[in-house]
């Protein structure tokens, strides 16, 4: 197409011709304006802006114009080059967002399909309620202490002012290791590793002992022969049974709610004396069900209180037998079932889903009570 | 004991307006547990009246069973006699034990009995029945199903309401009575504390007899500690056919026991109104001068129960020249018993040594109404007060005379005397208490009071308070009568506590660990059957099958405490299987019981307990005990990772019992070093061994085929079990930063063919090691094996991340490592490259 430049006389070159020019311009945008692909623009794109595009062949051709003309057409070229790029660059974005929201919404998924590809754990209820409970006392300065579960009777027994022919010993029905004569037993409570405490530290002593306890009962909807309790004994210059009843009414209300106190009654256990049985103001009714038939509550059987675990002052022989001088010290002790308290914490009905290890039970409670 | 408010209302002065419930309610306050309340009658409704059996006719059914067909006199509620039969009504009945003429209770049409059984006139073998005669349990009274009732003439006239007659509505406190007080184990005790409770005046019914100048029957107390008090009298002439009265029958029913015959009644009336056991002889079969002594070993006696019991030498016996008669304050024995003939009775009244009379009780374990008085301590002043009330009895009620004389063997009477500050209640009890309030509260239980020195008081404790040992004993006494809930509620002073220890903290680290990796607690029982340890397998040497045994085990099937978690995780994962759960992760953490290889001790220490244990003591009575380790352990089955709509899952492999292992390892700071091995009850081939340092803390792998088919469990199940307290660090291991380089990092996967047996562990320490300090992590991330590659090969690829701390690598340096990783790989494990 391009002639030799050898006069200064303009040459008229068609492809320079303005029209020419706004011909490709037109065609180009119309071009451009018709892709509706970002693949169809990348080809609009090599048409009309491309090294091969009338345009861009046009403006090899300026190089040969005389002077005077060169800058007119250069002008007229780049001005149309300007345009194409520009709707080019525009339809481009359009292209661009249209099928970014195209792709997101073709990507939609069903989120409510499930993802249960990992199977959830969880923490048995007695242990974590266990720990909730020795965290409440850790909050007041205690510490926790622990023992062996098969136990000295000496320190199941004799220590806890329990000699070997006292009733209480038929009243609790001990598993014996070996023979009845061994001198070792399943512990029947927590209350040894009090002994075991008093005999390593000294006072003050503020101590919770949770653990395993083991009677001879038939496992069935209200007892088990492996079971749970938890302790706890202070040891104090001055320390008194108001104390006693001030820590378990902290202890009922953090448990249980605001407002929620404790009773005692006066009963027997051979290391507390005095000793008290300890009911808990029933949480749900607060007492209102009783004599009450309209509202009754089942939590409570419509007593008002629920029992709740025993405790006392320290009896003195038991301070003596592990080596603490009641002149100088007192102290209190008090436990509970921690079976008994979940029962009625999270209405649990049959104490065998307690123990029987069926995972349906325990999964809901996940990793904390 | 089971008190009847009839009975309590003769002992203790009630306002008429009080109940039953209100007295409950009392007793509790002041700690009596009073279980329940039996409103006893409550139930009886409709015509219930004393009726005369006139005739009956005994007739033959075709079931087989005889019943009579009686006319009975009901009084004014009598039907006119008709055909030549008599007045009264028509009844059948099935019972033997009666003749005519006797009086019994008839319930007539429209009664209601206990249980709410209607009585209607019905046709019942060919006759119309036109009413019942009713038994004592028929009445709610007593459990004796042995016939009707059949009262004596006192008991009223035919046609009189049987209700009013025979007293037959009561409520009846039921109260479960702890072992400190013996004394409520009688009408006496629980009376005064009901007089104290309410503050009314107290009628005692016992009152101290007239002297006597002669003894009655001969005794000799050998043993004077475990027997500081005997009291015989006697009584002749008893008529043995004479009955014992409806109130007395009826008491007795009302506290749970059963009329048997006058004399035997009386003992047990005045045992429940004084808490004093009574045995009663007849005086024809004593012979010679009664002994109490020890047993010696062997010798036989046959108790009244009629059974021929082995004694132990520490048993007390009461003796006559025949031998044996009786386990003192057990039971007597069949040959001196009184029965239906005895007219000439000795009553005994003994005080006994409570440790001694538990031990008996349980060793022969006949724990009698008797023992278990004795067993609490019975008042020791009542015995001659006891024994004249039974033979009073004896005598009015039965026509006996009285011999004179009376046998009281007796050691002097020690009065214990506390010394006792009355401050101490205040200061227990943290509520401020004048002196003479304290007081007043003493003697409200019978104590008396005498001052001491520096403003203390001497407390003279009440015979029938043996319980009352110490000055903490009053506390308890003036605390529970003044009321419990006027306790104050103060908190302690708060002290400062470090907290969890580090073991306490792992443990629950360790439950959060496998929790949040899927795996659901359990607790399982310790109890194990012996044949565990051969469906583990376990070698016949191992120390697993050395476990402890129960000498009382609830089942006899499970005599054995565990010695591993893995048996009672294997059956809780049975019984989730079974009940529908496919694809289970458990895990246990919990003691096992290990003992030692010593001896069992013939004679356990057992150091006294009236101050601190010695150190040599302590140790002598920890040296019974086993060794009991934490462990840690978990089960798993089914799939791992679940098979969904988002396709294939991944089964539960070995590798997650080891993965589980090493989480709980991380979780307590220390790491494991997991080594090939074959251990029971695993598979020989996917077992590992599982080491920190050179402890040996555990193993995990998947089970061996033939266990899971013993426990059934699901295929290829899973398990680790881990020693908690030999993993755990003793001392807090604390983390110290990291430190790391931010050059940028090489990457270099390689190929290594080695011997199939060759660990893949070991293969990239070599790597590691060979490779140096440029080396940031070497990672199998591919195995396989195939035919290109020969038998017994098999090809490990692994990825290698280097860096280098100051710089960037160039390619030459990583080259070098490269070179240098592969080159110890070669060396250390045989392997080639591949290429």
């Amino acid at each position: 197409m391009s002639a030799p430049n050898s006069s200064f006389d303009p040459v008229e070159v068609t492809p320079l011709h303005p029209d020419e020019v706004q011909r490709a311009v037109d065609e180009a945008v119309s071009a451009i304006a018709t892709a509706t692909t970002l693949d169809e623009l990348k080809a609009v794109r090599l048409a009309h802006a491309g090294d091969r595009s009338p345009l861009a062949l046009a403006n090899r051709e300026i190089g040969a114009l005389p002077p005077q003309a060169k800058a007119e057409a250069g002008q007229r070229v780049g001005a149309a080059r300007g345009k194409i790029r520009a709707a080019l660059e525009e339809r481009g974005e359009s292209l661009s967002r249209e099928r970014d929201e195209r792709v997101l919404v073709e990507e939609r998924v069903d989120v409510t399909a499930p993802w249960d590809i990992r199977p959830r754990g969880a923490r048995h209820p007695l242990t974590t309620l266990q720990e909730r409970i020795v965290d409440l006392f850790i909050g007041m300065g205690y510490e926790v202490a622990e023992g062996p579960e098969v136990e000295a009777e000496w320190f199941n027994f004799d220590a806890l002012n329990m000699p070997p022919a006292h009733p209480a010993r038929e009243m609790t029905d001990t598993f014996f290791i070996d023979s009845a004569d061994s001198g070792v037993v399943l512990r029947t409570h927590t209350s040894p590793v009090q002994v075991r405490t008093m005999l390593t530290q000294t006072p003050p002593i503020y101590v919770i002992c949770p653990g395993r306890t083991f009677r001879t009962d038939e496992l069935d909807a209200t007892h088990t022969p492996v079971f749970s309790q938890v302790e706890g004994l202070v040891i104090d210059r001055g320390i008194t049974m108001a104390h006693l009843k001030g820590t378990l009414d902290h202890f009922a209300s953090s448990m249980f709610g605001e407002g929620i106190s404790t009773r005692l009654r006066p009963h027997h256990f051979s290391f507390t004396e005095p000793s008290a049985e300890l009911d808990l103001r029933c949480f749900v009714c607060r007492g209102a069900s009783v004599d009450n038939p309209d509202r009754p509550c089942r939590t409570c059987s419509s007593e008002g209180w629920i029992e709740w675990g025993g405790c006392g002052m320290v009896n003195p022989k038991v301070l003596i037998a592990s080596g603490i001088d009641p002149e100088e010290y007192s102290g209190f002790a008090f436990g509970m079932g921690i079976e008994r308290t979940l029962m009625f914490r999270h209405g649990v009905e049959d104490m065998r889903d307690m123990v029987e290890g069926d995972v349906r039970f325990t999964v809901p409670f996940g990793l904390e009570v | 004991m089971r008190v009847p408010m009839s009975w309590l209302s003769e002992l203790v002065a009630l306002p008429p307006e009080v109940g039953a419930r209100e007295v409950a309610e009392r007793l509790i306050a002041v700690g009596l547990e009073v279980e329940t309340v039996d409103h006893v009658g409550a139930e009886l409704a409709g015509s219930l009246v004393l009726g005369r059996v006139l005739t009956f006719v005994e007739e033959e059914h075709s079931n087989g069973k005889t019943v009579r067909w009686c006319r009975v006199d009901v009084g004014e509620h009598n039907e006119g006699g008709t055909d030549g039969v008599p007045d009264g009504r028509g009844i059948v009945c099935g019972a033997h034990n009666f003749a005519e003429g006797d009086l019994v209770v008839v319930a007539l049409p429209g009664a209601v009995l206990p249980g709410g059984f209607e009585i209607s006139a019905r046709k019942t073998y060919g006759h119309v029945s036109d009413g019942m005669i009713c038994s004592p349990s028929e009445l709610g009274v007593g459990d004796d199903h042995d016939g009707i009732w059949v009262l004596p003439e006192s008991a009223g006239l035919p046609g009189q309401d049987a209700v009013a007659a025979l007293a037959l509505r009561d409520d009846v406190l039921d109260i479960a009575v702890t072992p400190d007080r013996g004394y409520a184990l009688s009408m006496r005790g629980v009376a005064r504390e009901c007089a104290a409770a309410f503050a009314v005046p107290f009628v005692d019914p016992v009152s101290a007899p007239d002297p006597e100048d002669a003894s009655s029957w001969p005794v000799d107390v050998s043993d004077e500690v475990a027997c500081d008090r005997f009291v015989l009298r006697s009584v002749s002439g008893f008529d043995p056919s004479s009955r014992s009265p409806l109130w007395m029958q009826q008491r007795l029913r009302l506290a749970g026991m059963r009329p048997i015959s006058l004399a035997v009644d009386i003992t047990n009336y005045v045992m429940l109104e004084t808490g004093q056991p009574l045995h009663a002889y007849d005086r024809t079969r004593l012979t010679g001068p009664i002994v109490v002594r020890r047993a010696e070993a062997g010798e036989k006696l046959r108790t009244l129960d009629d059974v021929v019991r082995e004694m132990d030498n520490d048993d007390l016996l009461i003796t006559d020249g025949s031998g044996p008669i009786g386990i003192a304050g057990v039971m007597g024995g069949a040959s001196t018993e009184i029965d239906g003939s005895s007219t000439d009775i000795v009553i005994e009244a003994a005080h006994f040594d409570p440790p001694t009379i538990a031990r008996s009780a349980r060793r022969h374990k006949l724990l009698s109404e008797a023992s278990r008085r004795f067993a609490r301590g019975v008042d020791s002043a009542v015995q001659e007060s006891a024994a004249e009330r039974a033979i009073v009895l004896l005598a009015v009620l039965g026509g006996a005379l009285i011999d004179p004389g009376r046998t009281v063997v007796a050691g002097p009477r020690l009065t214990h005397v506390i010394d006792f500050d009355p401050q101490a209640v205040s200061k227990m009890i943290g509520l401020a208490f004048i002196d003479s309030d304290v007081v007043g509260y003493l003697e409200q239980i019978g104590c008396t009071i005498s001052s001491g020195q520096g403003g203390r008081v001497l407390v003279s404790v009440p015979s029938w308070r043996p319980d009352l040992d110490v000055s903490a004993d009053l506390v308890e006494e003036v605390a529970r009568l003044h009321g419990y809930q006027h306790i104050p509620s103060e908190l302690p002073p708060s002290p400062v506590s470090s907290g969890l220890t580090l073991a306490q903290r792992l443990r629950r680290r360790v439950g959060r660990v496998l929790a949040g990796s899927g795996y659901v607690e359990v607790q399982s029982y310790p109890f194990l059957s012996p044949r565990v340890h051969d469906a583990m397998g376990l070698p016949h040497d191992d120390s697993r099958r050395r476990a402890l045994i129960l000498a009382n085990p609830l089942s006899d099937e499970e005599p054995e405490l565990r010695t591993t978690l893995l048996p009672g995780l294997f059956a809780t994962m049975r019984r989730n299987v079974g009940r529908g759960a496919d694809h289970l992760a458990l895990f246990e953490m919990g003691l096992v019981y290990r003992p030692g290889p010593g001896e069992l001790h013939p004679h356990p220490p057992r150091p006294v307990v009236d101050r601190r244990p010695t150190a040599e003591e302590l140790a002598a009575v920890a040296s019974l005990l086993p060794h009991q380790p934490q462990r840690v352990a978990v089960v798993l089955a089914g799939e791992r990772e679940r098979s969904g709509w988002w396709g294939k899952g991944r089964p539960a492999t070995w590798g997650d019992a080891i993965e589980a292992a090493r989480r709980v390892a991380d979780a307590c700071g220390v790491s494991l070093t997991v080594v090939t091995d074959e251990h029971a009850p695993w598979h020989p081939g996917r077992c590992a061994a599982l080491w920190v340092d050179d402890v040996l803390v555990g193993h995990a792998g998947e089970l061996h085929p033939k266990v899971v088919a013993e426990f059934a469990l699901p295929d290829r199940a899973a398990a680790m079990e881990l020693d908690l307290d030999l993993l755990a660090p003793t001392d807090e291991v604390r983390t110290e930063a990291p430190r790391f380089s931010t050059y940028p990092v090489a990457k270099e996967d390689l190929a290594l063919v080695v011997d199939a047996d060759v660990r893949s562990a070991d293969v990239a320490a070599a790597l590691r090691r060979g490779g140096g300090s440029l080396v940031e992590s070497v990672r199998l991330f591919d195995v396989y094996s195939g035919e290109q590659l020969g038998d017994g090969k098999r090809s490990l690829a692994f990825a290698l991340r280097l860096r280098a701390p100051d710089h960037t690598l160039t390619p030459d340096e990583v080259a070098v490592v490269r070179a240098d990783a592969v080159a110890e790989a070669e060396r250390d494990t045989g392997a080639t490259l591949r290429t």
